[in-house]
This record gives C-alpha cells, sequence and structure tokens, in this order.
C-alpha cells in the first residue's frame, strides 16, 4: 500500500474492550501523536481473538498485527481472560513463524485503560518496525500459489 | 430482693439488701469521704475515714461504724457529719498525717477536720503509702497477679512484692497505680512519656475507637486488657481476672466470650468504600519522620488538638512545652516523583494544613510557617479560609520544605526554597508537621481481586467512567464511595456516598436487571460435548445438558467475554454481536477502503 510511491504498512490492532481499547481511545482524544496505520477491531476480551482472525488479518493485506489486553494477573475484566490469549500467542507465534512472516510483524502485550501514553508509544514504534520490514504482500503470495 | 428503708442525716431512702450503708449514701448522693473503697473491690474497712454514727432500729445508743462494711439494714438511723463522727475522723486523719504529711489529699482531707499540723512525730515524710491496701486488693482479686500483698507487722507493716524485689508475676498493667489514693506506686515505664508507643492512640484496654464511631460502642484491646492478658500468661487457668467493666456496666453489656465471626450476605449490591491509609513518612529519609517526637504527621496533630486526645486539646511539644514556632510542610509524599512517593495530589491536604495552623495560631500563639508548592484551596469557602488564615499572620512560605534536620539542642530545622524570593530559607522551629499523602489501602489488591475491580496507576480503585459513571465500577452491582476511588475530602466524600446509596436503591428498585445481549450461545446441534468450554469460562455460566448430550449457557450470567467461542474446536459456539462472520467482516472492510491519502 502506498502513496506517491512510499510504502505505508497496514497494521490491524484487536483490542480488548476495556484496557487497549479505552488506552486507544484516550491517547486519542488526549491527541497524542500516533501515526493512522493502526485499524482497530475491538473485542470484549482478548480471549475471544481467534488464530484465524490474524490470519484473516495478513491474508486481507495487512502488513502487521496487534495484540493487546489487559495486563496479567488481575487487570482482565473477565477475571482471566488474557491468561487464555498469554497460552495461545505464543502458539500463534509459532505458526506465523511456520508460514514465512517475519517475528516484527506481530505483537501482542498488554496496556491497561491508564496506559494511553503507552499505547501511542507502541503505534508509533511498531508502525516503524513493520515500515523497515517493508510491504508483506501475502495476499498476492498466496494468490499465486493458488494459480 | 427485699427493700428496706433507713434514714441517712434525716433523709429516708430506699436500700435494697446486700448494699451497704456507703453504697446506699453514695446512690442518693450523700458524700462520706473515702480512701480505702473502690466500687469494683470488696470493701475492706482500712482507712476508717468513712467512720459513721449508727443507731439500730429499737435502740437508744449509738455507735461508729464503716460505712463501707457496714451492712444497710432496715430502719437503721445514720449520721454521716455529726459532731462524734467529725472528731472520730479528725484523730484518723491525725494518725494519717504523721504518717504520710507530704501527700496533698491527705493534707486537704487533714485540713477539713481542723488538722494542720501532724499531732504525732514523723519518721519519713516522704513516705506516701497510707496501708489501705487498695492495691493489694486489686493486684489479688481483680487482676489476679499476687505479686502485691502486706508484709511486716504493727509500725513496720508496708506492701510490696515478695522480698520488695522486683517480679516477673508483675504485668505491668498499672492496676495499682490507678486505684492507690495517695499517689505512692509509680509504674517505670521502660521508654518515657506520653509520646512512647502508641502515643496518641487510645488510653485504655477498653475505648470508643473515636466519639463519631457507629456503632458508638466501646471495644476491648484484647493486647492490653487484663483479662485476656491473664488469660493468655496462664494459658486459660487466670480465666476470670479484673472485668472492672463488667462489674461496673449497668445495661451487661460486656461479653467477654464474644468471637470474631464471618457472616454470609445475599446482597443484590456492594458499595465499596475501603478508603484510604497514610502514607508512610519515614519512606523519604530527608523529612527526618521517627528521628523526633516533635516531627508528626497531620493526622497525629488532629489527635493532638483533639480535646478528647492525650493532652486534652492542648498542642504541646514532647517535653509538655507550648511550641513558639510550628512549621508545616504541604506534599509530604505527594506531588513527588522520588521513589516511594506518590505523584498525584492528595487533595486534603492543603485545608487540612490551613486548619492546622489557625489551631496552631489559636491555642498556643506560636509562630507558623506553611512551606506549600500550591496552595489549592479549591472548594465552596476555602479560598475565604485561606485569606483568613494569612490574617491569624501565618508565614506562608512558597516553596517545598526540601529538610527537616534535628538540631543537638533538639530544636528542628526546616530548610526549603522560598521561590517567591528566589532565595533558600531556613526557620529553627520546636514541631513539624508533616501533611502526609495518603494512599490507597495495602490491601487493595485483594480487595480488587475479590470484586473483579481494576486499579488506576495510582492505586486507587478505577471507576466506570471518569465524568460520567464516577461511582460506578466495571462490575455490575458493585459501587465505589469515598477515597476508595480516590483521594476526597468529606464533602466530596459525603456526596460520593449518597451517590453510591443512590446507584444501589436505584437499582434494588427495579428488582429487575437488564443485561447486555452480547451473550454467547451454543449451538446444541453442533457441540460435540468435549466439556472443554466448561472449563474457560470464569463465570461458571456453561453447564453441561446431559439429556441433550450438549453444553448450554446461562444467559444471566455470561458476561459476553468470547473466550469459549474462541475456545469451541467445533465451532459451536456464537458470541452475538461478536460473530465470526461479523469480525471477518470487519477485517475485509478494512482492506476495501480507498488507499490512504497522505496528508
Amino acid at each position: 500500500m502506498s502513496t506517491n510511491g512510499k510504502f505505508e504498512p497496514r497494521i490491524v490492532g484487536f483490542l480488548c474492550n476495556w484496557c487497549t481499547y479505552t488506552a486507544a481511545d484516550t491517547a486519542g482524544v488526549s491527541r497524542m501523536e500516533q501515526p493512522p496505520n493502526v485499524d482497530i477491531i475491538r473485542f470484549m476480551c482478548t480471549g475471544r481473538i481467534e488464530p484465524a482472525f490474524i490470519l484473516k488479518a495478513f491474508a486481507e493485506g495487512a502488513d502487521g498485527v496487534i495484540i493487546s489486553g489487559c495486563h496479567p494477573p488481575g487487570d482482565c475484566h473477565y477475571t482471566n481472560g488474557n491468561f487464555k490469549t498469554f497460552r495461545r500467542m505464543p502458539l500463534v507465534e509459532a505458526l506465523l513463524q511456520q508460514y514465512g512472516i517475519e517475528e516484527g510483524r506481530f505483537h501482542w502485550g498488554w496496556i491497561s485503560g491508564a496506559e494511553a501514553p503507552k499505547w501511542a508509544e507502541l503505534v508509533r514504534g511498531f508502525t516503524e518496525q513493520v515500515r523497515t520490514l517493508g510491504p508483506l504482500e501475502w495476499k498476492q503470495q498466496l494468490a499465486s500459489k493458488e494459480d | 430482693m427485699t427493700k428496706m428503708t433507713l434514714t441517712i442525716d434525716g433523709q429516708v431512702v430506699e436500700a435494697e439488701e446486700g448494699m451497704t450503708i456507703l453504697e446506699v449514701a453514695r446512690k442518693n448522693t450523700i458524700p462520706i469521704p473515702t480512701l480505702c473503697y473502690h466500687p469494683v473491690l470488696e470493701p475492706y474497712g482500712a482507712c476508717r475515714l468513712c467512720t459513721v454514727e449508727v443507731t439500730q432500729k429499737g435502740r437508744s445508743w449509738s455507735s461508729l461504724q464503716t460505712a463501707c462494711t457496714h451492712p444497710a439494714w432496715d430502719g437503721l438511723d445514720v449520721k454521716t457529719n455529726s459532731p462524734d463522727v467529725r472528731e472520730a475522723r479528725k484523730m484518723i486523719m491525725g494518725l494519717m498525717l504523721s504518717r504520710t504529711p507530704n501527700v496533698p489529699i491527705i493534707q486537704e482531707l487533714a485540713a477539713e477536720y481542723g488538722v494542720s499540723e501532724p499531732p504525732f512525730t514523723v519518721d519519713d515524710p516522704q513516705e506516701k503509702c497510707i496501708l489501705c491496701g487498695l492495691c493489694v486488693r486489686v493486684c489479688n482479686d481483680m487482676v489476679q497477679a499476687h505479686v502485691l500483698n502486706f508484709s511486716d507487722r504493727g509500725v513496720d507493716r508496708k506492701v510490696g512484692p515478695p522480698f520488695m524485689e522486683k517480679t516477673r508475676q508483675c504485668i505491668g498493667c498499672g492496676a495499682c497505680t490507678i486505684v492507690c489514693p495517695t499517689g505512692a506506686i509509680e509504674i517505670v515505664l521502660e521508654e518515657a512519656g506520653i509520646y512512647a508507643e502508641k502515643p496518641l492512640g487510645p488510653t485504655a484496654a477498653i475505648y470508643v475507637p473515636f466519639l463519631q464511631a457507629v456503632p458508638r460502642v466501646p471495644v476491648i484491646d484484647t493486647d492490653s486488657c487484663i483479662r485476656f492478658r491473664q488469660q493468655d500468661r496462664s494459658n486459660g487457668e487466670i480465666a476470670e481476672a479484673c472485668g472492672a467493666c463488667q462489674t461496673l456496666c449497668e445495661a451487661n453489656a460486656i461479653d467477654f466470650t464474644q468471637q470474631d465471626e464471618v457472616v454470609e450476605l445475599n446482597v443484590g449490591a456492594i458499595v465499596v468504600a475501603t478508603g484510604f491509609q497514610m502514607w508512610d513518612s519515614s519512606k523519604l529519609s530527608q523529612y527526618s519522620y521517627g528521628r523526633s517526637p516533635n516531627i508528626i504527621t497531620a493526622l497525629e496533630f488532629e489527635r493532638l488538638s483533639n480535646a478528647s486526645g492525650p493532652t486534652g486539646g492542648e498542642i504541646i511539644t514532647a517535653d509538655g512545652e507550648k511550641p513558639e514556632r510550628v512549621a508545616i510542610i504541604h506534599c509530604v509524599g505527594s506531588r513527588d516523583k522520588n521513589a516511594g512517593a506518590h505523584e498525584y495530589c492528595s487533595r486534603i491536604c492543603c485545608m487540612v494544613s490551613l486548619k492546622q495552623a489557625h489551631l496552631v495560631r489559636d491555642k498556643t500563639h506560636a509562630e507558623v510557617y506553611e512551606f506549600y508548592m500550591d496552595m489549592r484551596a479549591f472548594g465552596k469557602g476555602y479560598e475565604e479560609f485561606y485569606e483568613r488564615v494569612q490574617e491569624d499572620g501565618v508565614v506562608m512560605v512558597r516553596g517545598r520544605g526540601a529538610e527537616v534536620q534535628v538540631l543537638p539542642s533538639g530544636k528542628l530545622r526546616v530548610t526549603g526554597e522560598d521561590a517567591n524570593l528566589g532565595k533558600l530559607v531556613a526557620a529553627d522551629v520546636d514541631m513539624v508537621v508533616l501533611s502526609s499523602a495518603i494512599e490507597a489501602p495495602a490491601d487493595a489488591s485483594q480487595v480488587s481481586t475479590m470484586f473483579g475491580l481494576s486499579r488506576t496507576p495510582d492505586g486507587w480503585f478505577a471507576e466506570a467512567h471518569p465524568k460520567l459513571r464516577p461511582v460506578e465500577t466495571n462490575t455490575d452491582g458493585v459501587f465505589l464511595a469515598g477515597c476508595a476511588q480516590g483521594p476526597k475530602d468529606v464533602p466530596d466524600t459525603v456526596a460520593h456516598a449518597g451517590a453510591a446509596a443512590s446507584m444501589v436503591l436505584a437499582l434494588l428498585c427495579k428488582g429487575e436487571v437488564t443485561i447486555s445481549p452480547q451473550v454467547a450461545i451454543v449451538d446444541e446441534k453442533l457441540c460435540s460435548a468435549c466439556k472443554t468450554c466448561l472449563s474457560v469460562c470464569p463465570y461458571t455460566a456453561i453447564s453441561f445438558i446431559v439429556d441433550a448430550n450438549s453444553a448450554r449457557i446461562n444467559e444471566a450470567l455470561c458476561k459476553g467475554c468470547g473466550t469459549c467461542v474462541a475456545t469451541c474446536p467445533a465451532g459451536a459456539i456464537t458470541g452475538q454481536h461478536f460473530t465470526d462472520e461479523q469480525i471477518y467482516a470487519q477485517i475485509e472492510g478494512l482492506f476495501r477502503l480507498p488507499e490512504r491519502v497522505e496528508a
């Protein structure tokens, strides 16, 4: 994805409603500086996030994916949904490697509702990181394999 | 119980069987002087001062008897102040003054009966003990420590522990010093004085926690109570020591057998009002808290200036002197990025400090120096109060108090920057009051886990929305009130608590609750009965229905987190409003957007 020939990464953020989505909201309301490259999809809990959603995002053309929820152990609005994420995400990482997707394109972690600056920082850092990695173009690769 | 009537000083009074003349007289507020009498102890008749003239029913002659030991009989005629009585008491006080010539209460009583000089030779003018035996009785009968007793006979008779030596049997309860009428017994504490351990706390083992306590009933501190201490020391052998409070309580409200109990209640709403705790002022060493008894926190000052406090509301230093100069330091532990301190403003301290400055000026006329960073007099009438305190003559120093030094003379030197003058300033003062921060209680994390509450980075419980839902939490039916949510002064706390109560009532009055439609549902045809979902649900909302061979979700319990949806290997669970199709559509939708235009 580019304009004027310059690569602009497309990143999908899967965020939990109670912590990181709130942080992202606050970051926006507080007018913290952050690049517009991250598109957010809200979940009630990161525990809802299926690995398939992440693959789907990459398959649709995302260059990076962020998963972020409430800090373990006690912050989860649903008591322990973040623990499920904690257990699932290392497996997703391994899976993505097998598909040949670089480590730096996938980030999972925790940002509480009060950590808006941390969210803005993550968006800035991650966008730069993905920009350095360049376009993923997984969709095109998949299409060429199908042929 | 048979009632009887007797006459005391011409007044006809009623008595119950078993009462002594003294008890009847006291009940009718007829004064009879006593020295060796105490209402919770067996009367002993040692001092003879309560001697009264008694004429029995049907007799023409009277006799002198001690009122504390003589039973009240029907038809007795008692005179408490007849010439014979006065003569007898004069003799008694003469003898007592000869034994203890320098005890004020003995001098006063002797003077009352016309004895100004000791009629007999004084052996030891410093003697204070009148051998009334109150201490002996309290130690043996009440405390049951059996430390004190009489020894020797006649003129050598004296009171003391066995062989007049220190004994480990003494539990240091101080009961003997309290009952001693002449101040002959002193307790020597290893650490001295009013500022010793727990200085500003309760002064008796049974006390009302504070005057505004609800319910306003006394509690027993079992660590200090003689009865409980004796039980502990003797492994339960001495089970019934003291009990003075029980004897004296007319309402029979003292029950030593009460135990803490766990009560389980089913409730529809919970208000979390766990309050705050004081920040430990010794965490920042520059304030020297703990290095001098005259460096106190605002809360300790509050106790010191309290009319029901240990000094009766007098503001004094540890030496018992009125301070001449007092420094009050704001923002101790708050608005401070140092490790151990808090970055937030504790909100209450400015007004507390101003009030305390006013109290110091009012009660002691001492010079007061307020070291402040910003004066946050934010509420109704607060700015006016700030003006008034300035008019009281309080010296306002704009700049954080940087350091408190304890000088070798015991004085305290406060240094800081006066930002208005642009200079370093120092003040040598007698007392320093630290307006310490308030912080979330140490066990707040346990409370947050118990109720599923989240906390803001400063440690306070998080409200559902900082502006629009300030008393609700993210857990349905759990509300916040007061400092549990963040620092608040009294009016704000009352308003917040009132709001929480209204929210609770609004919830309970409806009789039913509306739940979000964002719940998970199971397609029973697809369910493979693996029961994986049962283990992941934090709300036990999923149960396995054997007849249907399928899991089923209780919609009232489900909170819609979707964890089971993601977990279900058969894809049989749908999270309403967050279905797979909806999420895929969102992802696809993102990449159908027109290309971004660079700004």
